[in-house]
């Protein structure tokens, strides 16, 4: 949680997008992507090379997600590219699944919350006044307790399954969606063009989705990246610790503590699902970092 | 000094009442439990009074009012109720499982913070001061990359190359009351190190950033115009202005290493309160993870509450008001 305090500048600066740069339609993204750093490139083959195993996951995969087909923790061999594991399945095949699982699962998470938090955030933005003091309370209130630790607590009420994992990291991740959406909304709901729109008599939902949110765009972007990072990571360690996806799927989480106890032979393999999150994680990063640069003309030196 | 009091008194009346509203979502754990958790707890053949009776053992059977009054005064002297893991003559208290649970994991934070404090201030200064060089840069790749890095991947890491395939530390942390001191500090060095690499890089980062924010004010391009040495500006001049931003930083990051505590005790299967957590979630052991989960959200606001006292008593404006 300390990553959003030290991004929160920049996001919030985003802000202040130069919408020209993106105004020509896909030329004028193709001539920002060819200044790409190598970094950005890095991140955007990385995590096309992703989406693309997840999507077409059953076609690479030699073996079925959950099939047993050889003997318990076999070594790396041409049948078996990674070896087997605890139970017997090819662990090269879980791995290829477990980027469609983990991966979709994160994603949708991470899509609830900005639903939930930025439609909170807009409203508090436009209505201001007690809805947004209540709303602002609350969400103060529910941030004081670790993310983490939360999720836990209520994962211990509701039993582990994919459903509650999902509701529960998806309402606490809202909060971090709500300040930010009402943080940019504010800047915009104060200009004339909302005040026109709101003595035309628009409805609230349109003035929210047609005159807030195009202009708060880029930090949204911006801050969906962070945020899937984070909850992709908060997934992959309640997992980890046998309380997020539960077995048979194929998920990266639980992989690795699956396999644990390789690496106390000297083997690498458990390190194999850690390093796939981990890859996904850096490579979103790297995106964010180059996006953010672009959208604020910011540099680290003022 | 009045104006400085009132705020700082202000600032402390609200963290208490953080501190009531959060022990009572924690206490309305109970209460959102679903209908059929007495059944899931006590097994499929409980007879309607087992249940009753185990109802009314959790105190279900009093209004929610009185019963949370009652909760948070024994918690205040210091009695957390029964697990539920208790038995007819197999009595388990929640204080008895965690007392020393938490002095372990007070052991292994105070290790911690000892090693990552210094560290991070020191090479946040030290990026401030050459920034932009090739060290600047490199320590900068590592610290993004640290901080994209799920924690039980660095853990292993660690484990495998220095314990495994280099045996110079121990891979498990099992300490017992009764470890000496020595053993004890080596025992903990893996899970320790793999929480120092997590929060230095915030830290780090962060301090970075504060100075950073500070070099680009006025008063510090005078004193370079001045024709002043750059560690000159940065140690006497940025420095002390920036107390205030690093000490908010290391208390938000010592606030980080609560939740990084869970996953890292589980790797190294440190008996500290991270792991009582996680196995009291596995088993649903209500009583136990609602004093767990008080225990870390206490800690986690105290800290925070600290960070900005720190940061309005540092102020010299509010010091010296007008």
């Amino acid at each position: 949680m300390t990553l959003e305090a030290e991004r929160a500048v920049p996001v919030a600066r985003a802000v202040a997008f130069r919408a020209s740069r993106w105004r020509g339609p896909l030329a004028g993204a193709w001539r920002g992507l060819r200044k790409a750093p190598v970094s950005a490139w890095f991140g955007l083959s990385v995590i096309g090379g992703y989406l693309v195993v997840a999507v077409v996951a059953p076609l690479i995969a030699p073996y079925g997600e959950a099939q047993v087909v050889g003997n318990q923790y076999e070594a790396w061999s041409a049948q078996f590219p990674f070896g087997t594991d605890q139970l017997g399945r090819d662990l090269f095949t879980r791995l290829v699944y477990g980027a469609r699982n983990t991966i979709g699962i994160a994603v949708l998470t991470t899509m609830l919350s900005f639903l939930l938090g930025g439609a909170l955030g807009l409203l508090a933005a436009v209505l201001g006044g007690w809805i947004d003091q209540a709303l602002g309370r609350l969400v103060d209130v529910l941030m004081a307790i670790p993310q983490l630790i939360f999720a836990l607590m209520l994962l211990s009420i509701f039993g582990p399954s994919v459903k509650n994992l999902v509701l529960i990291i998806a309402v606490l991740d809202s909060t971090r969606v709500f300040r930010l959406s009402r943080a940019v909304g504010m800047n915009v709901a104060v200009m004339d063009f909302v005040e026109a729109a709101k003595l035309r008599g628009e409805r609230l939902g349109w003035i929210m989705r047609r005159e807030l949110l195009p202009n708060i765009m880029p930090p949204m972007v911006a801050e969906f990246g962070l945020r899937f990072c984070f909850v992709f990571l908060t997934i992959s360690a309640l997992s980890f610790l046998g309380l997020g996806i539960q077995p048979p799927t194929a998920d990266w989480g639980s992989m690795v503590r699956e396999n644990a106890t390789l690496i106390n032979y000297g083997d690498v393999t458990p390190l194999l699902p850690a390093g796939a999150i981990a890859l996904l994680t850096v490579a979103v990063n790297c995106v964010v970092d180059w996006f953010i640069h672009q959208t604020s003309g910011l540099r680290d030196e003022h | 000094m009045n104006h400085l009091l009132k705020t700082v008194a202000y600032r402390l009346s609200l963290g208490l009442l953080t501190l009531v509203l959060v022990s009572i979502i924690i206490f309305s754990a109970v209460e959102m439990l679903p209908g059929d958790f007495a059944r899931a707890i006590l097994g499929q053949a409980a007879t309607p009074e087992t249940v009753a009776a185990f109802q009314r053992e959790i105190g279900l059977d009093r209004p929610p009012v009185q019963r949370y009054l009652r909760w948070v005064g024994n918690v205040v002297r210091g009695d957390f109720g029964q697990s539920f893991a208790s038995r007819v003559g197999y009595r388990r208290t929640v204080a008895s499982l965690v007392a020393p649970r938490l002095q372990n994991t007070l052991f292994l934070a105070a290790m911690t913070a000892l090693i990552a404090v210094p560290l991070a201030l020191g090479l946040g200064i030290l990026t401030a001061l050459y920034r932009n060089s090739w060290f600047d840069r490199a320590v900068n790749a590592i610290t993004l990359t640290a901080i994209s890095l799920p924690e039980f991947l660095i853990a292993y890491v660690l484990m495998l190359f220095l314990a495994v395939r280099h045996p110079i530390f121990y891979s498990l942390a099992t300490v017992s009351p009764d470890t000496p001191l020595l053993e004890r500090l080596g025992r903990s060095v893996l899970p320790a190190l793999t929480l120092t690499l997590v929060i230095v890089a915030h830290m780090m980062r962060m301090t970075r950033a504060a100075l950073l924010n500070l070099l680009s004010s006025p008063y510090i391009e005078t004193a370079r115009l001045k024709g002043l040495s750059r560690s000159r500006v940065i140690l006497r001049h940025a420095l002390p202005n920036a107390w205030a931003p690093i000490a908010t930083i290391v208390a938000l990051n010592l606030a980080y290493l609560v939740v990084g505590v869970v996953v890292v005790e589980v790797v190294f299967v440190y008996p500290g309160i991270g792991q009582l957590m996680v196995d009291a979630v596995s088993a649903r052991d209500i009583p136990v993870v609602q004093v767990c989960a008080l225990i870390f959200a206490v800690t986690y606001i105290l800290l925070n509450l600290t960070a900005d006292v720190v940061a309005i008593v540092s102020n010299p404006r509010l010091l010296h008001p007008r």
